[in-house]
């Protein structure tokens, strides 16, 4: 039973047996239990005076206090969940549109359309992401999670358009799709079953990859003041940190930690990443 | 000069008339009423009430028809009239800019060139060697994937707080005042080195790993297969791999300048360093749109700028483009 199982899902089996994988899931595991049942582990709420101020890390305070008595592990791990959901949305958003941008130029590959879409692409590559999320965000008053999912995926999604049209424009002449295509099947048709349907592992893999990009921005927003104007998160704590001079009084429990969480996450993403590819592609498996 | 430059040059130009085109939308898109807003904070200042009319005009012209004050908009890209500044008041937005451009470029450059430079070369002898590979990818993994602000807290931490080398703080020391002395040099030096060091690293594990990745693959390839088999050294065939490797990571600079200057505005934020990325900050957090629409135009070209550089060198360094653009093939 369990040998045919896995004899079916081949590619599952390589994946979950890679050790980058494997030691890439468990923190990515972790962290996101960190997320969910973090704010439980706490008897504070995140704007609460916890006890005295400028205490380093303690068994009652996991990652000590901010300089006016907030704790800091209380603040990281709602912060965190925050900044997960609007990476989350935003990496989903940016996938989709991506993909769906990259298919439909890749299968009319050469035509007009085709160039005019990788022209707009094109155009959302070389504008400075940042500059362009500040000014929009600017000027929104209330930024709630999706809007600022929405926000952040604007810029995130040309990439992955050009990836998936390089990819489409190798897949689309081969026989099948030929097949497909005398058989008079609509495109939409064509596109999800002949050809999205062959990169699942990619899109998977490119999927991780916007999800990195769009934490990296979205917390680099919210450490601009940026972020959702409700509730606290991750580059919200940071922005405060940084704010109460909070690095200049050597206080790297609050202006390092929470970083710290993101940056191995991002790590251990990549990992998968390299892992996955190893076990997506029976050259380098070999290796 | 070639499809190839032309086609470039059509996207800059399209992406430059968004960007115009976004400063233009956007205040008019705002909720709320701006010219209230303007109003209650000029209401102060000495001369304000003439200033105030002329920024209106400038910007808003309202009662003029849509068309008019987009084409009067454009007037003012053109003359580089961006208006005046409410933080600073009445300085012109232009005159800030000036000023603050010089802090981003003594950063900038020399971070993403020597960067590309160091993390190509690491990232080469990483997809040489097995055993360097497993004991420096992880370490680039975690460079590539911290956040700007936050490497910039790290390094200011270690740097100027535990070891106290380095000011983390302004762009020269308070005590001293601008020009061409040495003592103010050194002074300068001193204080860019920290945010300067902070874009290098976090740039350097991207290269490298793009870099490493593309040895790899070329490693496999029948070329290298060949020379390998006809004795050549790691070193040689890593040459040669390298040549190749190198075009995807110019093409990666041009994709990338924008992201990076989006990191070089946060990790001014850190330092307090006053270049164009501290403006912006300060601009929305004082909502002084005049002096942002300004520097967001500024960035926008600057990157376009960098985009151009980048593929001309491009056409210059692949020698499949520049022998089609010298006709001798």
């Amino acid at each position: 039973m369990l040998t045919e199982f896995w004899k079916k899902h081949e590619n599952l089996y390589y994946a979950l047996t890679n050790k980058k994988v494997i030691f890439g899931l468990t923190i990515v595991i972790f962290v996101f239990l960190l997320a969910v049942f973090g704010p439980m582990l706490t008897p504070y709420e995140y704007g609460d005076y916890a006890g005295e101020g400028y205490m380093p890390p303690s068994s009652q305070h996991f990652f000590g206090t901010t300089i006016d008595g907030k704790d800091v592990f209380t603040r990281t791990v709602y912060g965190l969940r925050s900044t997960l959901l609007v990476g989350v949305i935003a990496g989903t958003i940016a996938t989709l549109v991506g993909c769906a941008v990259g298919f439909l130029a890749g299968y009319y590959g050469g035509t007009l359309f085709d160039e005019l879409l990788m022209m707009m692409t094109n155009i959302f590559v070389v504008i400075p992401q940042l500059a362009l999320l500040i000014v929009i965000a600017a000027f929104l008053e209330v930024r709630g999670v999706v809007v600022m999912a929405v926000i952040v995926s604007i810029t995130a999604w040309p990439w992955t358009a050009r990836a998936v049209r390089s990819q489409t424009l190798s897949l689309k002449n081969q026989e099948y799709v030929s097949l497909s295509k005398i058989s008079s099947l609509n495109v939409g048709r064509i596109l999800r079953e002949d050809i999205a349907s062959n990169m699942f592992s990619y899109v998977f893999m490119v999927f991780i990859q916007q999800f990195n990009g769009t934490m990296l921005a979205t917390v680099q927003l919210e450490f601009l003041g940026l972020g959702p104007t409700k509730g606290i998160s991750l580059g919200l704590v940071m922005q405060n940190a940084v704010n109460w001079n909070g690095i200049q009084l050597g206080m790297w429990w609050w202006a390092i930690i929470p970083g710290l969480i993101l940056a191995v996450l991002i790590t251990a993403l990549y990992f998968i990443n390299t892992g996955l590819d190893a076990a997506f592609n029976p050259r380098l498996r070999e290796m | 000069m070639g499809k190839y430059l032309r086609k470039k040059l059509i996207v800059y130009l399209i992406t430059f008339v968004l960007a115009v085109t976004i400063n233009f939308i956007i205040p008019r898109l705002m909720p709320g009423d701006p010219i209230q807003s303007l109003l209650s904070r000029f209401s102060g200042m000495e001369g304000g009430r003439e200033i105030l009319e002329n920024q209106l005009t400038l910007l808003f012209n309202l009662n003029q028809p849509l068309w008019q004050q987009y084409l009067n908009f454009w007037k003012s890209v053109f003359t580089l009239d961006f208006g005046i500044s409410i933080i600073q008041f009445p300085t012109p937005v232009l005159d800030i800019i000036k000023r603050a451009i010089v802090y981003d470029l003594s950063v900038l450059l020399p971070a993403i060139i020597l960067s590309w430079i160091v993390g190509n070369k690491l990232g080469a002898y990483s997809g040489t060697d097995k055993k360097m590979d497993n004991a420096t990818m992880p370490f680039f993994y975690f460079l590539a994937s911290s956040p700007y602000f936050w490497m910039a807290g790290i390094v200011a931490f270690f740097f100027g707080v535990k070891l106290g080398w380095f000011p983390i703080s302004g762009a020269y020391g308070s005590t001293s005042t601008p020009g061409f002395r040495l003592s103010f040099i050194l002074d300068f030096i001193h204080h860019w080195f920290l945010p300067f060091f902070t874009m290098f690293l976090v740039q350097l594990g991207g290269w490298a790993i793009g870099m490493r990745n593309m040895i790899i693959y070329e490693r496999s390839s029948n070329y290298s297969k060949y020379m390998s088999s006809l004795g050549a050294s790691d070193g040689l065939i890593r040459q040669y791999g390298f040549r190749n490797g190198v075009l995807p990571q110019v093409t990666g600079l041009a994709l990338r300048i924008g992201r990076i200057v989006g990191g070089a505005i946060t990790v001014q934020v850190v330092f307090n360093y006053p270049g164009l990325g501290r403006m912006m900050l300060d601009a929305v957090q004082n909502q002084d749109y005049f002096l942002l629409q300004g520097i967001f135009l500024t960035i926008v070209t600057m990157v376009l700028v960098a985009n151009f550089i980048v593929d001309i060198i491009y056409m210059f360094i692949d020698p499949r483009v520049r022998l089609s653009f010298t006709e001798e093939v």
